[in-house]
């Protein structure tokens, strides 16, 4: 998420896992932890059993709630009116810690006099706000000056225009009682979490805060993390033990899929991926777009040239822009819901799916399983017959009618594939961690890994481009593809690590530091590896398939990813954590200005005077051998451009940011915005839902308007620790299919009592998208809410279930609506509204009346009053991308 | 402890068998996440047979209870009590006063008795006690008798039912005797990712019990308890539990007794009776004399 890139610099979770057990209190907040991610969990008991509080707010109690010291319910959707909430207490009270806030955050920046915060008229909205274009010019969101490098500040913190003045008028209005009004926690109970939190701050205590997709899954996920943030640095908890901000990753290697990503608008290294157009036609124009002058991203030639070196090898050279041109261009919105509509359009002719279950796992699964049928052909690859493999014989539109397999033209290949014990390969995990997974058995029959499927498909798309002559393919015969082959005919995933860690590009005879010297013909291929990403070059002489991931594989030979001997308590000697093997990042912040720890008790990294260099128990993450007292004249660039004292060292001006100047669509601050779907109009501003919103508009994607009457629950998901995601490779197994198996709804006794069910009961959920069956789950472990007068009744459900395999159940997803949050595109799943309709849903050609009568499929598309209308600007995007200030899932 | 990592003694390799080591299982929900990793490596180690997709609506619970399929089996506890000093509010609509609840889970698995109901009633010795003092049944000798079944005064052993591998036999917790032969942990505490399952020697495992339920009540936990019945006929159990509140709320008996303590009352009823009816009977033909 570029919620933490374009706070701190770097899109991942600021911490380990192992360093929550330092940490005094912990808040877990859109994440049960406990169920999924229970290992991890082991060191939040174990902080727990030091004397930590540990706070969990959701609107569940769940699994993590029973461990929890002070669980919270919340209503879903409404976590940047709590945590600015926090905020504004630690504000108000003056409860920050102020030495840190001064020197290392961005609290003393002088704004520029005509920025107009969402707070002034409570309109909701920030200046620069095109109507037309949907989106924002961000201009007057910068700093005072010119650029971002050498901030004026103003350390007194007085200036009515510095940022942390900003910051007190912006949530000036998000009082206790506004919390309980808009979330329905009441002013003790709030009280009781801001002590927590506050008491646990300062030099002698840390605390930490964990999220996992519970805020990412909303129409404003980026800003409730920007919320997170705001709070951390303002209680000074970032770059210190036992603080941090642990994003907790889905599921394996999610970290590692934006890392060198599956998005389609960032390159390996969260580098921005070229756009089609005028400023970025030439290399030169791209490179001189997206260098910084200071911080460490004035070194982006390096990492660029070198990521195109590894592409293309020898045939990139300084002659030929290092094959820039071979690079694909974004032209527009490319997400995987564009393509969805295209698809449906009959604009898409096929689709590989890997590792991925759409028919079950994508938002309005019924209109992805019609998608999926007008394709000529899907290429389907996974252990299991998944739902969208078998979409065209067995799925719910085949059962009503909706489609006829006879009529279905889609050629769907299905490839068996390998398991995650049965190949080899590096996962990287939640903490940047990359893990060397080594083969444990051969997969069975025809099945194969990713990498070989891969290979061989790459393989033969290149012989194909060189027989074919055609200028298009010209980038296919430009791939450096010279991956040796172990006997199975597997690429040697060592090889792509070490090309991924990077090398020196001349080739060296029997060259100490080089690792698989030869290509797949038998060619000297590349020299010895190198050690650090500051040895990347951008004249050619370097290639690095992902320059964060520099050291992993090095010039002594040893894949560290297979480390497996931990040696002190963040696990050092244990896996490789990017960058440079740093566990706590920004750890420079873990020393007070003067180089020296904050305290005894909460020290990780520190300037040792006698030997002009900072040491501790950490990598630290800043110049090794800069004082704390060294000074720029103000023309140094790069990294020589930030002080001694500064500790986010890919920021232009080395501070945390509070505010952000640059990088995000959607404001520079959090704004609490309602849910697209929402009970209750927004409390707090004119503005219900996030202005930059693309809420793919289509009749059959409907959103309902503020406090529908149809539809007066709000639904939220979450995910079950017996599950995995859609279900493909836990649904199938006998040993977890048994724990739960069976579609379920979590409902209130209150809820249960108005609707005349009793536990175990069937129902239906009813959203403007269908309909599903599921049984009721009747507990006290969900309750009612008040806001401002008005009882509020949530109702929670897993998503696991689909109609493939030997436990069936309704799809979740059947019911989410399809929407993109402005910075990274991503679905709100976590809060919408429903109806609970008591008894079981028609079968076969009865489901459609049946569904109109509750939820009417016809009319016209947009009934949220603030939806823009179909063919307007998706809004927000296209701008700049998300590269640089990092994301992820 | 938690955290302890390869130290501890659910991770560490031991030669308990080989030294003849009473060994045991302490079970403490105040630390467990309900993940049920135990009941799945249980499964898996042991290839045990799924029990069956039947959802209960029971909480989180899908399986029920212990049986012949199922020898680790998480309980899912919702009370309306409080745990601890937990704050868990506000509880329901306008009554945000006292109106406590919790959720507990507790890992459920054989008790490996003392004195073990099973083993005295089996009557082909397929059921023994092993070297590291817990009990084994040798499915290769079982007949399927089922005396064992009513025999387990916690319910523990079952049969097998048709169509399932093995239909017919007992079976339960095994203690992952194999794996003890080999200096393994049992496979349930090897995966527990909170360690509220631990493994280790019994008379280490007692003290270590007995300092958990003096710290949880230091920190409010005023219902917590050691279940560890050495004063009944059951004469302690190797695998005993930290219980939050009453050991009825989680299906264990208060006071488990072992069937044969019986024997000696229901004996002297049937001499008894047997007198008398012989009396009766001497009576009888006294008259007719």
């Amino acid at each position: 998420m570029p919620g933490l890139g374009t706070s701190f610099g770097r899109g991942g979770a600021t911490t380990a896992q192992q360093d929550l057990a330092r940490s005094d209190c912990i808040l877990i907040e859109g994440s049960s932890m406990a169920e999924a991610h229970p290992v991890g969990f082991r060191w939040v008991m174990k902080a727990k059993e030091n004397g930590a509080t540990i706070i969990h707010v959701d609107p569940r109690f769940s699994r993590t709630s029973a461990l929890a010291d002070i669980w919270v319910p919340i209503r879903a959707g409404s976590d940047i009116a709590f945590l600015g909430g926090i905020i504004r207490h630690v504000l108000e009270n003056d409860l920050c810690f102020r030495e840190y806030v001064v020197h290392y955050t961005n609290a003393s920046c002088i704004l520029r006099p005509e920025f107009r915060d969402s707070d002034e008229g409570a309109t909701g909205y920030f200046s620069g706000w095109n109507e037309e274009k949907r989106a924002y010019n961000h201009e007057s969101w910068l700093y005072e000056g010119e650029g971002l490098s050498y901030p004026k500040r103003d350390l007194s913190l007085q200036d009515a225009r510095c940022v942390y003045q900003t910051l007190k008028r912006h949530f000036s209005r998000y009082t206790p009682e506004m919390v309980e009004q808009v979330c329905g926690i009441p002013p003790e109970l709030f009280q009781k979490v801001a002590d927590a939190l506050t008491s646990a701050s300062g030099p002698e205590k840390t605390a930490a805060i964990c999220y996992a997709v519970g805020w990412t899954h909303h129409s404003k996920g980026v800003q409730v993390i920007r919320t997170a943030a705001i709070l951390q640095l303002l209680l000074g908890n970032i770059g210190r033990p036992g603080g941090g901000i642990m994003a907790l990753r889905g599921h394996a290697s999610i970290q590692g899929s934006t890392d060198i990503p599956t998005l389609y608008d960032i390159l390996p290294g969260y580098l921005s991926m070229p756009r089609a157009g005028k400023d970025e036609e030439t290399l030169q124009d791209y490179l001189e777009k997206h260098t910084n002058r200071t911080g460490l991203w004035q070194q982006f030639p390096a990492y660029f040239v070198s990521l195109l070196k590894a592409y293309y090898g020898v045939r990139a050279t300084s002659s030929n822009d290092f094959g820039y041109a071979w690079v694909p261009k974004i032209t527009g919105d490319h997400s995987y819901f564009s393509f969805l509509y295209k698809m449906l359009d009959g604009e898409m002719e096929g689709m590989f799916l890997m590792g991925q279950n759409p028919a079950v796992g994508a938002q309005n699964a019924r209109l992805e399983r019609k998608a999926l049928s007008r394709l000529k052909w899907l290429v389907v690859r996974d252990m299991v017959e998944i739902e969208s493999a078998a979409f065209w014989y067995d799925s719910p539109e085949i059962e009503r009618g909706e489609l006829k397999t006879e009529e279905i033209e889609t050629e769907v290949f299905f490839f068996p594939a390998a398991g995650h014990a049965e190949k080899e390969g590096a996962f990287t995990n939640t903490q940047r961690l990359l893990q060397w997974r080594e083969k444990a058995v051969d997969p069975p029959g025809d099945c194969r890994s990713e990498s070989w499927f891969i290979h061989r498909l790459a393989l033969r798309l290149i012989e194909k481009a060189k027989a074919s002559g055609e200028p298009n393919d010209e980038p296919l015969r430009a791939l450096d593809w010279w991956y040796p082959e172990t006997k199975d005919g597997e690429p040697e995933m060592e090889a792509v690590l070490a090309e991924i860690n990077g090398w020196k590009t001349t080739p060296e005879v029997n060259a100490t530091g080089s690792v698989f010297t030869h290509d797949r013909d038998g060619q000297l291929h590349h020299g010895p590896q190198i050690d650090e990403y500051e040895e990347l070059k951008d004249d050619g002489t370097t290639a690095s398939g992902c320059w964060i991931y520099c050291g992993v594989y090095a010039s002594d030979g040893v894949n560290k990813a297979l480390a497996r001997q931990s040696n002190d308590y963040l696990g050092h000697g244990w896996g490789f954590a990017w960058p440079s093997d740093r566990r706590i990042i920004y750890n420079r912040a873990s020393a007070a200005p003067n180089g020296k720890p904050w305290s005894e008790r909460k020290k990780l990294v520190w300037w040792s005077a006698e030997n002009k260099q900072w040491t501790g128990q950490d990598v630290v993450d800043f110049k090794k051998d800069k004082s704390p007292d060294y000074r720029p004249d103000g023309h140094a660039r790069g990294l020589e451009a930030l002080p001694g004292d500064a500790p986010f060292i890919l920021h232009e001006d080395g501070l945390g940011w509070l505010y952000i100047p640059e990088g995000l669509q959607d404001g520079p601050l959090p704004t609490h915005y309602e849910p697209l779907e929402s009970p209750v109009n927004n409390k707090l501003y004119e503005r219900d839902t996030n202005p930059v919103e693309n809420w793919f508009t289509r009749e059959e994607n409907r959103f309902a308007p503020p406090g529908d009457t149809r539809f007066p629950f709000v639904l939220t998901t979450y995910r079950l620790t017996e599950h995995h995601t859609a279900g493909g490779m836990s649904r199938f197994l006998p040993h977890l299919a048994e724990l739960q198996p069976e579609m379920f709804v979590e409902i209130s006794p209150e809820a249960a009592v108005g609707l005349g069910i009793k536990n175990t009961d069937y129902v239906c959920i009813v959203t403007l998208r269908g309909a599903i069956e599921v049984r009721a789950l009747v507990s006290r472990r969900m309750r009612p809410l008040q806001l401002n007068g008005k009882t509020v009744h949530q109702v929670a459900i897993p998503f696991h279930w689909g109609s493939a395999g030997p436990i069936r159940g309704d799809v979740a997803n059947d019911l989410m609506a399809i929407s993109g949050e402005p910075n990274v595109t991503i679905m709100e799943t976590k809060a919408l509204v429903c109806n609970v309709v008591p008894g079981r849903r028609p079968r076969g050609k009865e489901f459609l009346p049946w569904l109109d009568s509750f939820a009417p499929q016809s009319g016209p598309a947009v009934l949220h009053p603030e939806q823009p209308p179909l063919g307007a600007p998706s809004g927000g995007k296209l701008e700049s991308g998300h590269g640089q200030h990092g994301k992820s899932a | 402890m938690i955290g302890e990592g390869t130290q501890s003694t659910n991770q560490r390799k031991h030669s308990f068998a080989q030294d003849h080591v009473e060994v045991g299982f302490f079970t403490d929900p105040s630390v467990c996440i309900g993940c049920k990793a135990c009941e799945v490596a249980c499964k898996e180690w042991n290839e045990v047979p799924d029990d069956g997709f039947t959802w209960t609506g029971n909480s989180y619970d899908n399986t029920g209870h212990l049986g012949a399929s199922t020898w680790r089996h998480v309980l899912f506890v919702e009370q309306d009590r409080t745990k601890g000093n937990q704050i868990a509010g506000p509880m329901s609509l306008g009554n945000d006063s006292e109106d406590p609840f919790r959720w507990i889970f507790l890992s459920d698995v054989c008790k490996h008795c003392e004195n073990a109901g099973c083993l005295e009633a089996c009557p082909t010795g397929s059921i023994v006690r092993t070297e590291v003092g817990s009990v084994l049944v040798q499915n290769d000798v079982c007949n399927g008798c089922g005396y064992c079944v009513v025999a387990c005064p916690f319910g523990v052993i079952d049969r097998r039912p048709e169509p399932l591998p093995d239909a017919g036999g007992a079976f339960k917790c095994t203690f992952c005797y194999d794996r003890q032969k080999s200096g393994l942990t049992p496979a349930c505490a090897k995966v527990c990712p909170t360690e509220s399952i631990v493994f280790g020697r019994l008379d280490d495992l007692r003290a270590r019990g007995a300092a958990r339920v003096r710290t949880l009540q230091g920190q409010g936990y005023d219902d917590a308890q050691l279940y560890d019945p050495q004063e009944t006929s059951v004469g302690g159990i190797h695998a005993f539990f930290l219980l939050l509140g009453e050991a009825e709320a989680y299906g264990l008996p208060p006071r488990p007794q072992i069937p044969t303590i019986y024997l000696k009352s229901s004996w002297a009823a049937a001499v008894v009776t047997a007198i008398g009816a012989i009396a009766a009977v001497g009576a009888a033909f006294s008259f007719f004399a």
